[in-house]
């Protein structure tokens, strides 16, 4: 149904780190839970439209007027390292490898 | 125990805006109850020291339990993760701000299953929520804490989240009332994300009555929400006696099997009563609903998987340290802020949505939701209703299904088509039964379903069954606070 090395693929699409049981189990209970949503593939709905939202709705629009926003402080309060103003986060730069 | 607390939301608020009763002494007396939690039905809840200002509205002096879901500025928050421990929100949740508008005050946030994923509320990162009826089993979910602090006389009312069955099950496991309004009934700004095309939040209550005034303060468009329209002419109290001249079809794929023996004999006897009270009793086709579970379990994760790569550890929440780069720091914080049940639907809804996968899961799943759609539109066409039970079984016992997730998937069978199909559907408490295998009596909860945005003849009709049912006048008095059960 799904492997290890999908498992570990998806977990890296997820920014996920999984330990080793963490995989096992994974492999498990994702192929039970997908062997279980397969059935839908079994249906034949060729020409049924997709639904993406319920509620018939077009075009919401607003006045396209200035307000204010969230204050950059208030924003910044819950963040684990506000430094100047900003979000400070360690370098997107791999480190020595 | 104060006979305040016996009240229920409609009659306090009344003595209350009649001078009857000060708002500061109905207040005190549910947060002396709510202070007695013993179900770990509160995550946080008011304390003494808080001011309390009397406001008028129709939920004037009102205290109501808030799932930990919603966003409330400048208290904790948490969504029942640990990843958002200590979180405090900069702003407020409309449906919150809606509520605080109509009179009400926030008395606490109740427990949940981790961004509300789950049936049992076993999930939440602040250990599970008990049952009051029996405390060795639990209260259904995701709402599970907003559901227990009613049916445990810990709160008067309370709000939740319905995404698949969040709100009906819990409710129908603790014997309360529990509404799913239509998706865009009520405003979603401020309510935590999990699956964004399904979630709508609704009321909780012990009585029919509470969860239309509720419905009535919380409903409306939001400019905040772009896909919130509000219930069109509002709400008002119901007041039907009779079902005379409606229609109630019952699904002929409903499989008597897989529903427990007791559940089904309650069902059968609310069957009966309808027709007592001058109802209708037809059959209605929904060949598409079985497939319910398989795209929810599709679309649900899909959405969630999008919804929760904002937990980063950037911009607020918890974040791991790490001697890394930007990389590890995301990854070693949600493995370590995240609970296993939510990894596994990141999981599921990354892989749904991954090259190759996407046409063969999420797209067929989109169609299956247009095909379940049709399906009630059509039993519309021949019916004023359809109804269910709420839950196959009754609460079952705390640990009982957390070693089968797909087993636990399926207690929101019956829930999850009205989700997809994004129309109202409310659980009220139809009886008791005993678990199979033998036990105390537990509630049973009897779901009615309507068409979009028939909120108020849905309320009509469950208003003038609950009567017909009795259950206040012949259960209720076993209910915790009123010294019966546990």
């Amino acid at each position: 149904m799904i492997d290890r090395g999908q498992v570990l693929h998806v977990a890296r699409l997820a920014r996920l780190r999984l330990s080793d049981e963490e995989v096992d189990r994974m492999t498990e209970e994702l192929s039970g839970i997908l062997s279980h949503v397969d059935r839908i593939g079994q249906m034949d709905l060729e020409g049924v439209e997709p639904t993406a939202h319920v509620v018939a709705l077009e075009n919401v629009l607003r006045a396209d007027e200035p307000r204010p926003s969230l204050p950059r402080e208030k924003a910044l309060e819950p963040a684990p390292e506000p430094v100047d103003g900003t979000f400070r986060v360690p370098s997107p730069q791999a480190a020595e490898a | 125990m104060s006979d305040l607390l016996q009240l229920s939301v409609a009659e306090a608020a009344a003595r209350i805006s009649a001078r009857d009763l000060t708002a500061e002494e109905y207040f005190a007396a549910w947060q002396a109850a709510a202070e007695s939690d013993e179900l770990n039905a509160y995550l946080w809840s008011l304390t003494d020291a808080d001011v309390y200002e009397v406001e008028q509205g129709p939920l004037g002096g009102v205290p109501v339990a808030v799932k930990d879901i919603f966003c409330t500025e400048g208290s904790p928050t948490t969504a029942g993760s640990r990843i958002l421990e200590g979180y405090r929100p900069p702003y407020t949740a409309t449906a919150v701000r809606l509520l605080d508008r109509a009179g009400a005050r926030v008395l606490g946030k109740t427990n949940m299953d981790e961004f509300a994923m789950g049936s049992s509320n076993e999930n939440s990162a602040y250990g599970p929520v008990l049952n009051p009826w029996d405390r060795g089993r639990v209260p259904g979910g995701s709402s599970g804490g907003s559901a227990a602090v009613v049916a445990g006389g810990l709160a008067p009312c309370a709000i939740g989240t319905d995404t698949g069955g969040s709100i009906r099950q819990p409710a129908s496991l603790c014997g309360i009332v529990g509404l799913k309004p239509t998706y865009g009934a009520i405003s979603r700004y401020g309510m935590i994300a999990f699956a964004s095309s399904l979630d709508q939040c609704g009321p909780l209550t012990r009585d029919v009555t509470d969860a239309a005034l509720m419905l009535a303060a919380l409903q409306g468009r939001d400019p905040m929400d772009s896909t919130s329209v509000g219930i069109e002419g509002g709400i008002a109290a119901p007041s039907r006696e009779d079902l005379s001249g409606l229609r109630f079809g019952v699904p002929v794929q409903l499989d008597g099997d897989a529903i427990d023996s007791g559940v089904r004999e309650v069902f059968e006897a609310t069957l009966k009563r309808i027709e007592e009270l001058g109802g209708e009793i037809a059959e209605v086709s929904l060949p598409s609903s079985e497939l319910g579970i398989s795209a929810y379990y599709v679309l649900a994760p899909a959405e969630a998987s999008s919804n929760l790569a904002r937990y980063d550890g950037v911009r607020y929440g918890m974040r791991a340290e790490v001697d890394g780069d930007l990389t590890e720091m995301y990854e070693a914080t949600r493995s370590a802020g995240f609970g296993p049940e939510v990894k596994r639907r990141i999981m599921l809804g990354t892989y749904a949505l991954s090259s190759g996968y996407y046409d063969a899961y999420y797209g067929q799943a989109q169609k299956v939701r247009t095909r379940i759609a049709e399906d009630f539109i059509g039993a519309f066409s021949e019916v004023d209703f359809v109804v269910t039970p709420t839950s196959p079984s009754v609460a079952f016992g705390l640990g009982e299904k957390t070693d089968d997730p797909l087993a636990m998937y399926l207690n929101d069978f019956f829930t999850v088509p009205m989700s997809l199909a994004g129309i109202p559907a409310i659980s009220i408490p139809a009886g008791l039964a005993e678990p199979e295998g033998g036990g105390t009596r537990l509630p049973v909860g009897f779901q009615v379903a309507a068409p979009a945005f028939a909120e108020q003849s849905l309320l009509e009709a469950a208003y003038a069954l609950e009567q017909g049912i009795g259950f206040e006048r012949e259960v209720a008095p076993l209910r915790p606070w009123n010294g019966g059960a546990a």
